[in-house]
């Protein structure tokens, strides 16, 4: 085993340890740092295969941003220290919850694991190569993901903000 | 590298990063002091105070470590580490010298732009963690603050970046030229107001605002805990401010012999340092609105505007 092999064992048992964590968790904030540890993990992964800039930048905005405004959403709502009794799923979603991770994960195996080949090869992805790929080859598809966000975007403005009209109907 | 380097490198890290920030905090003491017309800290040491914050590093360390009962225990203990040591790995990365940095990878702007984010989780932890209104208050402040300031931070690296074509702190300022200062001025300032921003430093300490929240999210700590966000504080101010140093205002060029380059870069670095704290000494803290409208209003167009620029730059071939 190499030093290669070693350090992406460690970091995806650190992935797949998180994300086992932040859904099995009763703590909801727990779940959300659980989610660093996962994505840390994530990172740490692509960090050994060679995709620097895709690991640093998956922390940057992930854990940067992401779990930061997940975090500010749960202190806005009433985020209980200790277990929180009142959202918790019921077995029977929790089985249907867990079969459909397995499936998935199965699925994802069957599909990836024939192309390995026992080893852990790095292959240098130059900062250049991702720009040109994502700037190039799949540019339609980056801006009409930009575009659903900016709908998104403004549809939650719209909700957040409501009919002006009703609001002065209402006030005293 | 051997283990040895690897070993030599680690401490020359850890050293820089338990002495620099004394410095800055020593020189806040006292500057500030004679900025508001009173002597700072005299007795301790003998000259001039300068042991003061040796004195302080010793008080924290006597002082009784609490857990408040209604805390999550893991939280709120582990919250500091992970407010402190994102910073330590940050400041590994910034080069002093022409190839003498304690880590030199590739990415490294990525990296501390990576690193700095995730120690923001550090005070949002503490916030959550300690059980108390005026924690939980401060920080609920501090993600609303470091979510709006993380772009314009991330808009201004990223026109430096684009300018020398390069993602390695060590590249940008190998390729610096005083062309630059002028060129890359909005860049800069956004920088540095969003840089105050993010450290939570006075006229933007919403999040720790004594006066309404006590100590904001580090209200409940005690002791060495406590000690470790303050020192996680002025880690900060030495990263962003060298860093600063490095990418705006040239690092290492200066006009001494190229062998003296590494006290330019913490010469620069720390006349950055008193600027922030002359700023916290001559503005009040902004409101909070005042404090986002100021992001989005001011900063983020402002730092696309430089992007624009730089983009212009690079094409014509500035």
């Amino acid at each position: 085993m190499t030093a290669l092999d070693t350090a992406f064992t460690a970091s995806g048992v650190l992935a797949v340890l998180g994300g086992l964590f932040a859904v099995t968790t009763r703590h909801v904030v727990h779940a959300a740092l659980w989610l660093v540890v996962a994505l840390l993990g994530v990172a740490g992964s692509l960090l050994v295969l060679g995709a620097e800039l895709v690991a640093l930048v998956l922390v940057l905005v992930y854990v940067g941003a992401v779990v930061v405004l997940v975090l500010f959403a749960l202190m806005l709502t009433r985020a209980p220290i200790g277990p929180d009794v009142a959202h918790a799923a019921g077995r029977w979603r929790a089985t249907g919850a867990g079969l459909l991770g397995l499936a998935t994960a199965g699925l994802l195996a069957t599909a990836l694991v024939p192309l390995a080949d026992g080893t852990v090869e790095r292959a240098d992805v130059t900062t250049t190569q991702v720009a040109g790929q994502l700037f190039g080859t799949w540019v339609w598809p980056f801006e009409l993901l930009s575009l659903l966000l900016l709908a998104a975007l403004v549809g939650a403005l719209a909700v957040a903000r409501g009919d002006r009209a009703v609001d002065g109907a209402t006030a005293p | 590298m051997t283990l040895l380097e690897a070993t030599l490198r680690a401490v020359a890290a850890l050293a820089a990063f338990l002495v620099l920030p004394l410095l800055v905090g020593q020189a806040e003491h006292k500057v500030m002091a004679h900025m508001q017309g009173r002597l700072g800290p005299m007795y301790a040491g003998g000259f001039h105070g300068w042991a003061q914050l040796v004195a302080d590093g010793v008080k924290f360390v006597q002082k009784e470590d609490i857990t408040p009962r209604a805390a999550d225990r893991w939280v709120f203990r582990l919250a500091p580490a992970v407010a402190l040591v994102p910073y330590l790995v940050a400041l590994a990365l910034v080069p002093v010298h022409p190839g003498v940095a304690a880590v030199d990878v590739p990415g490294s702007l990525v990296l501390v732009l990576a690193a700095t984010s995730v120690g923001a989780l550090g005070t949002l932890m503490a916030g959550w963690s300690s059980a108390n209104k005026y924690s939980l208050i401060g920080g609920l402040r501090a993600a609303a603050q470091l979510v709006s300031y993380e772009l314009p931070i991330v808009l201004a690296l990223a026109s430096v970046a684009l300018a020398g074509g390069s993602l390695s702190l060590a590249v940008l300022t190998e390729r610096w030229s005083p062309l630059w200062l002028l060129w890359q001025l909005p860049g800069a300032v956004v920088f540095l107001v969003a840089a105050v921003a993010e450290l939570q430093r006075p006229p933007f300490d919403m999040p720790v605002a004594d006066a309404e929240l006590v100590m904001g999210a580090w209200t409940e700590y005690t002791g060495l805990r406590f000690a470790f966000f303050l020192l996680s504080e002025y880690a900060g101010i030495v990263v962003m401010s060298l860093l600063f140093a490095t990418l705006w205002l040239g690092g290492w060029h200066g006009p001494l012999p190229d062998a003296l380059g590494w006290l330019w870069t913490l010469l620069k670095g720390f006349v950055v340092a008193l600027l922030v704290i002359w700023v916290r000494v001559a503005w009040p803290r902004l409101r909070e609105d005042q404090l986002q409208r100021l992001a989005w209003l001011w900063l983020v167009p402002l730092a696309l505007g430089q992007l624009l620029l730089t983009g212009v730059g690079v094409v014509l071939g500035w």
